[in-house]
């Protein structure tokens, strides 16, 4: 008996051992380096097209890749200020890639322990119920940054090295300095970033549904999907605002001048909505879970 | 010959336990509930999974402190649900467990870091090493303070033989490597309770020696180790209690040794001379009288032995052996339960 005492009162900074284990182990895997590779791609990809596009010297014809759907049409400015492909990659990517990479993330953090059967030996250790998912979903967030942050970076360094880089136009007509215009890519891959805590939430909870982490990272797609498209369906109009992709591309309402904030909030507000519901879903469920595998 | 002790139980071994098994009978008095001599008792403990199957029925399990508990029963007779159960992993149906003197799954928070668990194998990060594996298990545990850390993990891959390929990935590793590193998993942190599900699957023969070294050498430390098998040989050889399981509920359990008296001994007489033994041995009153090949085995009766023998070479008998077979676990199972151990429940 002498010996329990002999193992310490737990400090509470070393809760955070868990965390900081979550984030190497989430970043050392091979699929999560793969995923930001194809996210980084993205940019490359936009880059050199509109470079080729517009090689003999013409402007921008017709829509770009992946840039309509109602986004901005920052495509077209890309070609006088490499910035623009900042704010064009993360249009491109918002409204499937980042996402899906969300989704494969926040799929498999439960569900893939439980499949490995690393999760009995976590909870045993113990980890504890409440902090392991909060560490999940730190992760998850800390995941949604990184990938943002990755898909701006990478359209930063090709804008910069394809084409020139100076002061910019805003869509209202006004013209800001390039200094400026940098914080506010910056502050549209942080909005971008938060844009997608819905569905980590969302991707979470159905991670403590099953024990087979392909298939919740499947759902989580799934149901990406069918919201896409149900947000296109005008007859579903009354619900729209209630789908977290709906003011996914608010975001460009950032380079407006003054800045239009209605939208921005909303986004927030179904962001906060999202993380409340599907969080306590996802711990309700966890807590009361059966660890059979 | 069949009468020797179980092949590799030397006399040290022997001795160590019946020691141990004394120590363990005095520290807990058998039947007394939550006495501080115990380590996990259950009461009632009941699990019914969702599609209505009854895993575990009404289950009273009483470890006692110090002990080397072996818990019996063949595959699918509620072992590892009722592992489960007291782990915190699974909510009983009804009943309670209580681990360490606290009940669980409630306190699972305090009682857990003072426990190593081995639970129906290891699971591993493969593309992680053996040694970031071990990390981050012990990372999982807000007890552990992670100044710490490596030398703890470095002493837990010593301790089970790992320390060469730590730096492999743990897909690599073959089966016997995986379990050794789960068990050094469990050896993390100094433990008071051991739970060990089937420790030595996988494992050649050297290494399920080693294991059962390594479990007799926590055991003379005095931590508690509750380790589950299908296989008697391993109970016997290590286990100075044990419980026996089957269909989801307790058949018995108490100290290795009274388990294995409550069946008798049998004679047995090694001769060409096979008929003429049997009938000597019904005239000595010997009961339940079998012939085999060239042995003659019998219930042996209520009177000295030496003079069954003598009657046996007095009337001619060639005997090239004579003696009782000591009962094991094996003849204690199939009398409890009327049935082979390996028929799955």
């Amino acid at each position: 008996m002498s010996r329990a005492e002999a193992i310490g009162k737990p400090s509470p900074l070393w809760t955070f051992g868990l965390l900081r284990s979550e984030l190497i182990t989430t970043f050392r895997r091979w699929r999560t380096l793969a995923l930001l590779g194809v996210l980084a791609a993205v940019p490359i990809l936009v880059g050199i097209a509109v470079k080729i596009e517009t090689g003999d010297g013409s402007s921008m014809g017709g829509g770009g890749p992946q840039g309509g759907g109602g986004g901005p049409a920052f495509i077209s400015q890309i070609t006088n200020n490499g910035l623009f492909l900042v704010f064009t990659a993360l249009a491109a990517t918002l409204p499937f890639f980042l996402p899906m990479a969300i989704g494969v993330i926040a799929g498999d953090a439960i569900a893939g322990e439980a499949n490995a059967g690393t999760l009995r030996y976590l909870l045993v250790a113990p980890a504890g119920r409440t902090r392991l998912l909060l560490t999940k979903y730190a992760t998850t967030m800390a995941f949604c940054l990184v990938a943002t942050l990755v898909v701006a970076v990478s359209a930063l360094t090709v804008g910069a090295l394809l084409f020139p880089l100076g002061d910019l136009t805003t869509i209202s007509g006004t013209r800001i300095s390039f200094a400026e215009g940098l914080g506010r890519a910056l502050l549209i891959a942080l909005v971008v970033a938060v844009s997608l805590i819905g569905v980590a939430a969302l991707g979470l909870f159905v991670s403590t549904l099953t024990n087979s982490g392909i298939a919740a990272m499947a759902t989580t797609v799934g149901l990406l999907i069918t919201v896409q498209i149900l947000d296109q369906i005008p007859q579903l109009h009354a619900i729209h605002p209630y789908f977290f992709s709906h003011y996914w591309l608010s975001f460009a309402d950032l380079m407006r001048e003054p800045v239009y904030w209605d939208d921005l909030v909303k986004n927030l507000g179904v962001q906060a909505l999202y993380a409340a519901v599907f969080g306590s879903a996802a711990w309700a469920r966890f807590m009361a879970k059966d660890i059979t595998a | 010959m069949e009468e020797l002790p179980a092949a590799e139980g030397d006399e040290a071994d022997q001795t160590d336990r019946a020691d141990r098994a004394d120590r363990a009978a005095q520290v807990a008095p058998a039947g007394q509930v939550g006495d501080v001599g115990t380590v996990i008792v259950t009461r009632a403990l009941t699990k019914r999974y969702r599609g209505g199957q009854l895993a575990v029925d009404g289950l009273d399990l009483t470890v006692p402190a110090g002990s080397v508990f072996g818990f019996l029963g063949p595959n699918g007779s509620g072992k590892t649900t009722t592992i489960r159960m007291l782990m915190g992993l699974i909510e009983p149906t009804s009943g309670t467990a209580r681990v360490l003197g606290q009940p669980m799954p409630r306190a699972a928070r305090a009682v857990l870091p003072h426990v190593g668990a081995l639970i129906e194998g290891p699971a591993l990060y493969g593309f992680l090493s053996g040694r970031d594996n071990l990390i981050r298990y012990d990372a999982a545990d807000p007890t552990a303070d992670p100044r710490t850390r490596r030398t703890r993990v470095a002493a837990a891959l010593d301790r089970v033989g790992l320390t060469a390929a730590a730096s492999k990935k743990a897909k690599a590793y073959s089966l016997g490597m995986k379990q050794r590193l789960g068990l050094a998993a469990a050896l993390l942190q100094p433990r008071r309770l051991l739970v060990l599900d089937e420790p030595t699957n996988g494992l050649d023969p050297q290494g399920m020696r080693e294991i059962r070294a390594l479990i007799r050498e926590l055991a003379s430390d005095g931590t508690t180790v509750f380790l589950s098998s299908h296989l008697l040989d391993e109970i016997e050889q290590v286990c100075t209690h044990a419980a026996v399981m089957a269909q989801g509920r307790l058949i018995t359990q108490g100290a290795v040794a009274e388990l294995a008296a409550g069946t008798r001994g049998r004679l047995f007489v090694a001769t060409p001379d096979t008929g003429d033994a049997a009938r000597v041995l019904k005239e000595q009153g010997a009961g339940d009288v079998v012939i085999t090949e060239d042995r003659v085995t019998a219930e042996p009766p209520d009177r000295d032995l030496a003079d069954v023998n003598a009657a046996l070479v007095t009337a001619g008998v060639r005997v090239r052996g004579f003696g009782v077979e000591r009962a094991s676990l094996e003849d204690a199972f199939v009398a409890l339960t009327g049935e082979g151990f390996d028929v799955a429940g």
